[in-house]
């Protein structure tokens, strides 16, 4: 498995990289020199965190029983690396995701969340679903966490709009969430996460709702961006297709309780670009590997049977 | 676009002239009685005596402060309750009863007690109207926290929210759609109960100068007393969409490119 630290751009001449330049506007034209040596530091200087679970388990207990989210996790995600994670519906990606959030709390097991330097991980989670905050504009939804930490007004705000500049959003940061589209808006959600800087990143499903071609833009920018901040990435998805393309492991889930049921290497080089990793022979192998996995856990896990039913 | 709203404009304003015109026509040829349904254009003669030689602007003036002061008083804590009532659920479940009960009793049934307790000056005439709409803003207040999609408050607390801030900038603004709607209906609340407090215990305002024309038979007096309490009914709506737009901006605010 490559490292993710490689930070060998040769290819920024490629179209790709062009287009994506241009979408992010001026921002990044005038940022990226200082940006490039600053990166190359925080990357070879450990930055992310890191997530060890051991045996994790969460069970609910309702007044009809008790039901299992999911059991036995063990799980160790590496400081700066990708992680996806994919499963059947039901499977207790969420429920993980919100345990290593610190939303919720594991009822058997441990689950650490640190970083290497011994200093307290910050964490920020890109939620499912229409979750910007409606009474906020775009820029002041991405400065909310800023406005929590203290900082003041005007610097809040002013890396609202640099925030919003690397999600090509900048022309909008004035518009109510409901005056955008839904991609708009899970690009500001995810700048919003971005804005308090959080060691590590936790993304639920993020694309989910959005139409196939804007899914495809916004995973590439979301590698650019994680290529060049070097945080630590939890992204649960239903799709092995987007799995294959982001991760640097995919955790395949099992359904009711949910647990894992295999951990595949994803060895495609970095930086990544979707057009070479799908056109890569590897691609199929890999997703036949991660779909004949799946497929027995939507067929026997009973999330096949119950949803046709 | 442009068309639409011209076209628009113009069926908002034939509602009322078509009813005018129908009843100025029905009471000019005496279909209807016009003793007791004068024909509006006489109304306006009726207006400027009142204004001029009798003190119509003092009854209007007397209703809008009973109104507004006493909305005041019970909106305030009214928010103040249905927040605590949405956020604790002990709360909730203690008060729920009560409030669901009080709120049922029709509004003018406890003006004796109001005024057994608060006197028959000003005092009891704002306290009656607080008193009518206090839960009804409660009650939405409490509402609209609850109809908060949990998803923000993991938000907030995820991006490190303490307990008050997810107060301040969650469960309030959050609930500010609902705390207006709430006191939209209070508004109306707010007039009935106004016009027959000053029907039953007043000797002045809207509600007093209605019922005096009607037992000294003044009908085309009461008329215009009718029209504005309607006026002023819109006119506090109104007030209230322009605070709304203020306070709410995301919510009036349209659909952009």
């Amino acid at each position: 498995m490559p490292s993710p630290y490689s930070m060998v751009n040769k290819r920024i001449n490629t179209p790709t990289v062009m287009a994506y330049v241009k979408g992010t506007s001026q921002s990044s034209a005038h940022d990226s020199p200082p940006r490039q040596p600053a990166l190359v530091k925080s990357r070879t200087v450990d930055s992310g965190a890191r997530v060890v679970a051991r045996n994790v388990g969460r069970r609910f207990t309702t007044a009809s029983g008790s039901v299992d989210a999911c059991v036995d996790i063990d799980l160790t995600v590496e400081p700066g690396s990708f992680c996806v994670v994919v499963g059947p519906s039901g499977c207790g990606k969420s429920t993980l995701l919100r345990m290593v959030a610190g939303l919720d709390h594991p009822t058997t097991g441990t689950l650490d969340v640190s970083r290497l330097d011994g200093r307290a991980p910050t964490n920020a989670m890109v939620f499912h679903g229409r979750t910007l905050f409606p009474w906020l504009t775009l820029q002041q939804n991405v400065a909310y966490g800023l406005k929590l930490s203290g900082m003041d007004r005007n610097a809040r705000l002013a890396r609202a709009r640099e925030l919003l500049g690397m999600v090509g959003l900048v022309d909008f940061q004035r518009a109510w969430p409901h005056q955008v589209s839904e991609g708009m808006r899970q690009r500001t959600s995810i700048a919003r996460a971005l804005a308090v800087n959080p060691d590590l990143l936790l993304m639920d499903e993020p694309f989910g709702a959005l139409d196939e071609q804007i899914r495809y833009l916004l995973q590439e920018e979301l590698l650019r961006i994680w290529e060049r901040t070097g945080k630590t990435v939890i992204f649960v998805t239903h799709s092995i297709d987007e799995a294959l393309i982001l991760a640097d492991k995919i955790v395949v889930m099992s359904a009711h309780p949910g647990t894992i049921r295999e951990v595949i290497d994803v060895p495609f080089p970095r930086p990544r670009f979707m057009t070479e990793v799908r056109s890569d022979p590897a691609f199929a192998d890999l997703f036949t590997t991660a779909w004949s996995i799946l497929r027995e856990e939507v067929e026997t896990g009973g999330a096949f049977t119950e949803g046709t039913a | 676009m442009r068309r639409r709203r011209s076209t628009e404009l113009t069926l908002t304003i034939a509602g009322p002239v078509i009813l005018l015109l129908v009843w100025e026509v029905l009471s000019r040829t005496e279909t209807i009685n016009p003793l007791f349904w004068p024909p509006p254009s006489s109304l306006w003669e009726t207006t400027k005596t009142l204004f001029l030689e009798k003190d119509l602007l003092g009854d209007i003036g007397i209703s809008l402060y009973r109104i507004i002061a006493g909305f005041l008083v019970g909106t305030v804590p009214g928010i103040a309750l249905g927040l605590v009532m949405g956020l604790f659920w002990p709360m909730r479940i203690f008060l729920m009863p009560l409030a669901s009960a009080i709120y049922a009793v029709p509004k003018i049934a406890v003006l004796p007690l109001v005024i057994i307790m608060f006197g028959i000056g000003e005092l009891s005439k704002i306290m009656i109207v607080a008193i009518s709409i206090f839960f009804l803003v409660a009650l939405n207040t409490m509402s609209g926290v609850l109809a908060i999609d949990t998803q923000f408050r993991d938000v907030a607390r995820n991006l490190g929210a303490s307990r008050w801030e997810l107060f301040w900038t969650v469960a309030l603004p959050g609930s500010l759609p609902a705390i207006f709607t709430g006191m939209r209906l209070s508004l109306g609340f707010a007039l009935v109960v106004i016009v027959g407090t000053e029907f039953l215990a007043a000797d002045k305002g809207i509600g007093f100068m209605i019922w005096q024309s009607y037992q000294t038979l003044r009908i085309q007096q009461m008329f215009v007393g009718l029209v504005i309490t309607g006026i002023m009914g819109w006119a506090l709506t109104l007030l209230l969409d322009l605070i709304e737009q203020v306070v709410v901006p995301w919510r009036t605010a349209g659909e952009e490119a």
